[in-house]
């Protein structure tokens, strides 16, 4: 996979017209990710882009790249085959709300509870854009959609809270509107080995207008986002005075030169601790709005144990041919 | 080692009968290891040469409550010093260990047959289970048989005493006692047996130790019983000459896979989801690691086969084993592997429908699931095997259909060939045709996906990690050329109609179907798959006793062979016996409209036998 050819996001771009709705926040990620791939030191032969259903699923197509346009929900099976297969390509899984967590709910918790060293960007518009605006799973309660006119009454998944349930590695959360903060998070997805869910807040601007302005608008996305990096404390806000500290069990927003808080009182993020709590915490606050790398924790990957296990059986195996063991035990010869 | 040679101090006479065949049946408790019991005697019975047919029998409960009716797991077996094709239809022996396999298998027993019963367990509570009002063992409703009644519990208890064992590991012993009376009767060596136990128990020594002594004791028991008063001899059977073993279907389907593996010089990838009757296929493949064989046991059906789809987009043998109902849960990917013409091999082990059906049980219902059961226009190839040692060659078939013409490939077998075993004369890989796998080498400068070779219509393989050939495929409607989204109108039909092509011409790479016995006369009967055996048996039958009557067995279903009408031509009458109400027949009457065909369809999980075969076919001329 290590590779010395110098690329530019052109070679990356494939000769397909690009058919999104204009304003459509996909083309941040297509072109994030086309910008990526030449900082990742991967050849270009080894990137495998494989995907599901639905607006997002469209994303292969456009790529310069091998891809694979599945059925849906099921990229992350196709990609799990595609990456057993062969270990040393980088698999990416393209999918949104409804492909990954409605119908392809099943694969997506197990990707994750496996990990296998696949990168899985999610683009969550909490809508389905594809089959023209009905309610998906990450859709709020009450909203109206055309398949539920009256508010939706079903509870939405937290992305990033189920991912950490099914034993996510790494996970980190970014708004569609930040190309620079999503090249550099492909980037760290990329380098990091085990799998990876990127969830892109992504502005559907059909059937979901402005379902996050309120978190990534120019004028306050500064005050009501607060972007984490590992080893820095979460200050947020235009004057870069708020920030959050833990009081008991729960998180509480701070502003430094008030009631005698100072920088050093703020929770500095570590993303490596393998206890999730103070993760699924900051993913579940509801102001400001965590993005960044939230979670980025070390261990084996799947592909690595089952190496470990093939190579220790090869080792004492002397079976060179499948006639070695089709000959070996109990035969017995007819004249 | 004990032989009957030692038996001269017997001081009774004892009549040592030489026949040709045998049929004895195992049953008890599905926790009485009746299934060990019976594999331990057909592959002592292949070892010594004899030809050898088998049929597990057993329950969908893995512990049924003890001595219940529905809870009887059996094992038969047939084997002779001539070929042996079916397990039998009647018995020469059943050994019962509780009365409740007593009832359920009487039927089956031919009149003056021998039955040896364990008297210790025809007790108040177990003759209750088995609503049996008397004692069978006590009023003369067996006077038709001849009955070994043994008190195998109490006998294998009192020969292991003095082992330092718990009860429950005596009485666990009863069925290597039984084995080894039914060793005695028929004239066999303990050697195979011992060093099985040897080795199965090699961490337990006690164990083995406490198993082998059972079946020395029952050995033993049986040569000073009395009543055992005829033994039998049935000698090697005449079968070609070579290297055997003997091979239950599944292992035989997976070995198939991994020879056509190290034959296409690709690494095998398995993707699966554990159902029955096809896990052992998982099973078995998951010890082959060391071949370069990958397995992945997926969270669903639908997982197991896109993880095959895509390790077959990546440039593996990529296979899918399922039954019955995980078929269903593919289908949309099935589609997809069509549409995407990668090769892909789904083995469907049937299995008695529909929905959870009959899990343990045989059936040939899954024929037009297989060959219908997706969107839009969708064929594949579909081939089936028909006895346990050929599944290794449909297997192989199957992956070479697969790579050479690039689209999926569905492997029909069913529970009783799966689960069945027979000797499997070994082929070596050297042995097998070659494989032309359609793949791209490094270094080609320009890639169009979707053109084909002219004979076959096969499109060609480029495979991530291959500079240069990068391209995106998937489940839309693609460019005939370029394999880009394309859903003009022109462009689709022609690709709907190509696809279909490509699969009819698989037709010119596969052998004609040829009839065994009467190559034209009165009655052609046809069969598929898994009913080989059975048909098979039948039609010799009849046809040494002068009908004018033929045998085919289709392997080839989708597409059929070329000469199909040709074959049917030569008969006055067509019957096509099949385990479902007439799938196959269906196919034939859409693609055959000028002939008659009549059908013979049995749907109770059973193979057919012989007799009600032979029966129905005499009716017909």
């Amino acid at each position: 996979m290590e590779n010395n050819v110098k690329y530019t996001f052109k070679d990356f771009a494939s000769d397909q017209e690009v058919r999104w709705c204009p304003g459509c926040d996909d083309y941040v990620v297509l072109r994030a990710m086309q910008k990526a791939l030449p900082e990742m030191g991967v050849k270009k032969e080894d990137v495998v882009f494989v995907s599901g259903i639905g607006c997002s699923s469209r994303f292969p197509y456009y790529m310069d790249a091998y891809g694979f346009h599945g059925i849906h929900g099921r990229a992350p099976g196709i990609a799990s085959g595609v990456k057993l297969a062969n270990p040393n390509l980088s698999v990416w899984v393209m999918t949104g709300d409804g492909d990954a967590m409605a119908i392809g709910g099943n694969h997506f918790i197990h990707l994750l509870r496996r990990n296998i060293d696949i990168k899985i960007v999610l683009f969550n518009n909490e809508i389905y854009g594809l089959t023209k605006g009905q309610f998906s799973p990450t859709s709020l309660m009450g909203q109206k959609t055309k398949s539920s006119p009256y508010g939706n009454t079903q509870t939405p998944f937290i992305a990033g809270e189920l991912a950490i349930g099914a034993q996510a590695r790494f996970y980190a959360r970014v708004a569609g509107n930040e190309p620079k903060a999503m090249t550099d998070i492909f980037i760290q997805a990329q380098a990091y080995k085990g799998t990876s869910l990127i969830e892109v807040l992504q502005n559907c601007v059909i059937f979901n207008d402005g379902c996050f302005t309120k978190f990534t608008d120019k004028d306050v996305k500064e005050d009501m986002q607060l972007f984490i990096e590992h080893g820095k404390p979460m200050i947020f806000g235009k004057e870069k005075n708020k920030g959050l500290v833990l009081n008991g069990l729960k998180l509480e927003i701070v502003t430094i030169g008030e009631n005698d808080i100072s920088e050093s009182d703020i929770l500095v993020h570590d993303a490596v601790e393998q206890d999730p709590t103070l993760h699924q915490m900051l993913i579940r606050l509801q102001y400001p709005m965590v993005t960044g790398v939230i979670r980025k924790i070390d261990d084996m990957t799947f592909e690595e144990r089952e190496h470990q296990l093939t190579e220790n059986i090869k080792s004492k195996s002397n079976y060179t041919s499948v006639d070695d063991l089709f000959f070996a035990g109990e035969t017995y010869d007819v004249k | 080692m004990i032989s009957n040679e030692d038996n001269n101090n017997q001081h009774f006479a004892r009549e040592n009968h030489k026949i040709d065949t045998a049929v004895i049946r195992f049953v008890g408790d599905s926790g009485d290891g009746m299934q060990l019991t019976g594999t331990q005697f057909s592959d002592t019975a292949a070892l010594f040469g004899n030809d050898v047919a088998t049929f597990p029998n057993y329950p969908a409960e893995i512990r049924a409550p003890q001595g219940s009716l529905y809870g009887v797991s059996g094992f038969q077996v047939q084997f002779g010093s001539v070929e042996v094709s079916t397990p039998g239809d009647e018995l020469d022996l059943l050994v019962a260990m509780n009365p409740a396999g007593l009832k359920t298998n009487l039927f089956a027993v031919k009149a003056g047959s021998t039955i040896i019963v364990d008297t210790d367990a025809f007790n108040k509570k177990n003759l209750e289970k088995a609503k049996y009002e008397n004692n069978p063992l006590e009023d003369d409703s067996l006077s038709n048989y001849r009955v070994i009644k043994a008190d195998i519990t109490a006998l294998t208890r009192e020969s292991l005493k003095d082992l330092g064992l718990d009860n429950k590991s005596i009485t666990r012993s009863k069925n290597m006692f039984t084995l080894g009376m039914v060793y005695f009767m028929y004239n066999r060596s303990l050697e195979h047996s011992e060093s099985y136990l040897n080795k199965k128990f090699k961490s337990k020594p006690i164990i083995a130790e406490a198993n082998i002594k059972a079946l020395r004791t029952g050995f033993y028991y049986a040569e000073t019983l009395e009543l055992m008063s005829s033994t039998y001899v049935v000698e090697p059977a005449k079968m070609e000459a070579g290297t055997y073993r003997v091979v239950m279907g599944n292992d035989a389907t997976a070995w198939g896979f991994m020879a056509a593996a190290e034959k296409a010089g690709l690494n095998l990838f398995l993707g699966s989801y554990p159902i029955t009757p096809a896990t052992d296929i998982l099973h078995e493949l998951v010890k082959h690691r060391h071949f370069g064989t990958k397995t992945f046991q997926a969270e669903d059906e639908i997982a197991g086969i896109t993880s095959a789809i895509g390790a077959s987009f990546a440039g593996s043998l990529a296979i899918t084993t399922t039954s019955g109902p995980g078929l269903a849960l593919k289908g949309e990917a099935i589609g997809l592997a069509m549409i995407a013409e990668l090769p892909l091999v789904i083995v469907d082990v049937q299995r008695g429908g529909p929905s959870t059906g009959l899990p343990t049980k045989t059936e040939q219902s899954d024929l037009l699931q297989a060959m219908y059961g997706r969107n839009g226009e969708s064929p594949v190839i579909i081939i089936a095997a028909s006895t346990p040692a050929n599944c290794f060659e449909y297997a192989f078939e199957a992956s070479k259909l697969a790579l050479e013409h690039m689209t999926p490939v569905i492997l029909l077998t069913d529970g009783f060939i799966a689960n069945g075993s027979a000797p499997w004369k070994i082929k070596s890989v050297k042995d097998l045709p070659e494989i032309k796998n359609k793949l791209v080498p490094n270094g080609t400068a320009k890639y169009e996906a979707y053109v084909r070779d002219e004979d076959r219509l096969a499109r060609s393989w480029a495979i991530p990690g291959t500079p240069g050939l990068e391209h995106r495929i998937g489940g839309l409607e693609k460019d005939k050329v370029t394999g880009c989204v394309n859903q003009g109108p022109e462009n689709h039909e022609y690709m709907v109609n190509i696809r279909a092509e490509k699969v009819k011409r698989v037709a010119n790479f596969i052998p004609d179907i040829e009839a065994e016995y009467a190559q034209e006369g009165d009655l052609l009967v046809v069969g598929w798959g898994g009913t080989f055996g059975n048909i098979h048996a039948a039609v010799k039958e009849m046809a040494d006793a002068g009908y004018k009557i033929g045998h085919a067995q289709f392997n080839y279903i989708n597409p059929l062979p070329k000469n199909t009408a040709d074959l049917f031509s030569k008969y006055k009458k067509i019957v096509v016996c099949e385990l479902n109400l007439g799938q196959l027949v269906q196919i034939f009457r859409s693609q055959f409209g000028g002939f008659k065909f009549s059908q013979y369809n049995k749907v109770q999980g059973l193979p057919f036998t012989k007799s009600e075969l032979t029966q129905h076919f005499k009716g017909l001329i």
